[in-house]
């Protein structure tokens, strides 16, 4: 389970300022079990954007989107409304934006934050990493992750190990903000690098209780301690 | 007003050193060999913190002994080994042992260091380090609570790589840091008067002083060693071929011919020079007296 809450609205308002016509995409696994996705949420978000003044193009509810290829596969089916969209929204941890992000050629913007999972969750494993840091930054760096593709997890630009766009850590390993930089100037939005909060806020990396305590991970909790009870015919047998 | 701070404000043509702390407490090499060389021949000496993630003595300690001797230390911070509780603790504690320029860098990662392990800790970075510094300044600190007593004669400045691709990139974060509060500037190393001089018709729109980075090629292994290994460093063919022509002991006097040049071609460029000599500090008064500074 990784564990992402909505976006505050004024948040999302700001992502989407400058689009008119949305599409959203929701993931069918961890968002529905802690009731941060799903149709439902779906549901609410375009009712939401539609108040706001905003046209939403489609939807589409995929399990699960941190699977790459499957998100490719499924959103074959909603060209059409891709093709009337300017950017997409993704209910989802930061996984399923950057995996949504790297299939399409539309900006995918977070509408959900990704909280810690403080251990190892079951993923599909591809490139894109989420380390759960509380504050999603995807829509201000053009889909690339600076937490989780900077081996400093800086906030302000590339630092000075950057070497032919690699890493001074790893010499195969991509330089996360080489890759922010070419994104942004490709996208002409260079200007985002000038609104990223210069700090970040660790408190957010600690999740609290009733975070923890997803719908999802009560019922599995259950399912093991009624599994444990022995039956009554046991019971029996026993005497 | 600090001695650099002076310098730069009044217009005039700044030269700044470099020392690297021994890792012991036994600094009879750096007073002899490394300060002794420079300690009369620049304004200010820039002492490196834990330089290429090798843990050595202390930045502040170095400095604090060099502002004794009436000397005018640059302490360098780096973010990799301290979170921002420490790092604003140890810039009121070098203010109160008479410190007063500061350069803020990121830093270099641990795992290229002598302690690969450690934990990198990069809770600031050199943008919002120079955001701490001014803050501190201002008499609050990062949580926003009033300091007792402000260090109101900090003088910060960053460091910027006129060789570096994307140029964009590194025009971008030089800005984003004179945002943040950097008053001066120090160059990564640099060879190329051309690529300079590229750099310098942007960064001199910020109106920011920019000392160029000197670092003295004393071999053809060096020169390669930086082309292939120091990012955004370029050692062009033109200043190898003669260094591989000399026999090794003569070598010195090309290196220095090399630099005098280059240095003269950038001079009417910037407002200054930093010279990392690493080594070589005895060759630096001989330098600048072929430059006539």
């Amino acid at each position: 389970m990784v564990v992402n809450v909505p976006k505050p609205d004024n948040e999302i308002l700001e992502m989407v300022k400058e689009y008119n016509s949305l599409f959203i995409v929701a993931c069918g696994g961890c968002p529905v079990g802690c009731n941060s996705g799903g149709e439902a949420k779906v549901r609410e978000l375009a009712d939401f954007l539609g108040r706001s003044g905003k046209k939403v193009a489609g939807s589409t509810l995929i399990d699960f989107l941190c699977n790459k290829a499957l998100v490719g596969t499924r959103l074959l089916a909603n060209v059409g409304q891709l093709k009337k969209s300017q950017a997409v929204l993704v209910l989802s941890c930061g996984i399923g934006v950057q995996a949504t992000g790297n299939m399409i050629d539309l900006p995918a913007l977070p509408a959900n934050d990704t909280l810690g999972s403080q251990g190892m969750q079951g993923l599909w494993p591809s490139t894109e990493r989420c380390a759960g840091c509380g504050t999603c930054y995807l829509a201000l760096t053009g889909g690339v992750c600076p937490i989780t593709m900077c081996a400093k997890h800086l906030l302000n630009g590339m630092c000075g190990g950057q070497h032919d766009g690699k890493c001074e850590v790893e010499k195969t390993r991509d330089c996360g903000w080489y890759l922010i930089y070419t994104k942004l100037e490709e996208l002409g939005k260079l200007d985002n690098l000038k609104k990223i909060p210069k700090l970040r806020d660790f408190r957010k990396v600690e999740v609290s209780d009733t975070e923890r305590n997803t719908t999802r991970w009560a019922l599995e909790k259950q399912d093991v301690y009624e599994a444990r009870k022995p039956s009554a015919e046991a019971k029996e047998e026993k005497k | 007003m600090s001695k650099l701070q002076e310098s730069l404000t009044q217009g005039q043509f700044t030269i700044t050193g470099e020392v690297g702390p021994p890792k012991g407490v036994d600094l009879h090499h750096c007073w002899q060999e490394e300060v002794s060389y420079i300690r009369n021949r620049v304004v200010a000496i820039n002492v490196t913190d834990n330089q290429s993630s090798v843990m050595r003595i202390s930045s502040v300690s170095i400095c604090a002994l060099l502002a004794k001797e009436g000397l005018e230390p640059i302490l360098q911070i780096t973010c990799r080994d301290r979170n921002r509780l420490a790092i604003q603790g140890d810039i009121l504690g070098a203010y109160a042992l008479g410190i007063r320029n500061i350069l803020a860098l990121t830093g270099d990662h641990n795992s290229a260091g002598d302690h690969p392990g450690s934990m990198p800790v990069f809770d600031l970075d050199s943008v919002s380090l120079l955001a701490t510094l001014s803050a501190l300044k201002g008499g609050k600190d990062l949580a926003g609570l009033d300091l007792e007593g402000a260090p109101a004669d900090i003088f910060g400045g960053a460091i910027v790589t006129p060789g570096a691709e994307p140029i964009g990139m590194q025009i971008i974060k030089m800005e984003r840091k004179i945002e943040a509060g950097a008053k001066f500037f120090q160059t990564q190393a640099i060879y190329d008067p051309k690529t300079f001089e590229r750099f310098m018709n942007k960064a001199s729109a910020f109106g920011v002083p920019v000392l160029c980075g000197i670092v003295i090629i004393k071999s053809p292994a060096m020169a390669k060693y930086m082309n292939s290994s120091v990012p955004g460093v370029f050692v062009p063919e033109a200043m190898i071929k003669p260094l591989s022509d000399t026999p090794k002991e003569d070598r010195w006097k090309v290196s220095l011919e090399l630099m005098t040049t280059f240095i003269q071609e950038i001079k009417p460029m910037c407002q200054g020079l930093h010279i990392m000599a690493m080594g070589w500090e005895k060759y630096v008064p001989p330098m600048l007296d072929m430059c006539g500074m």
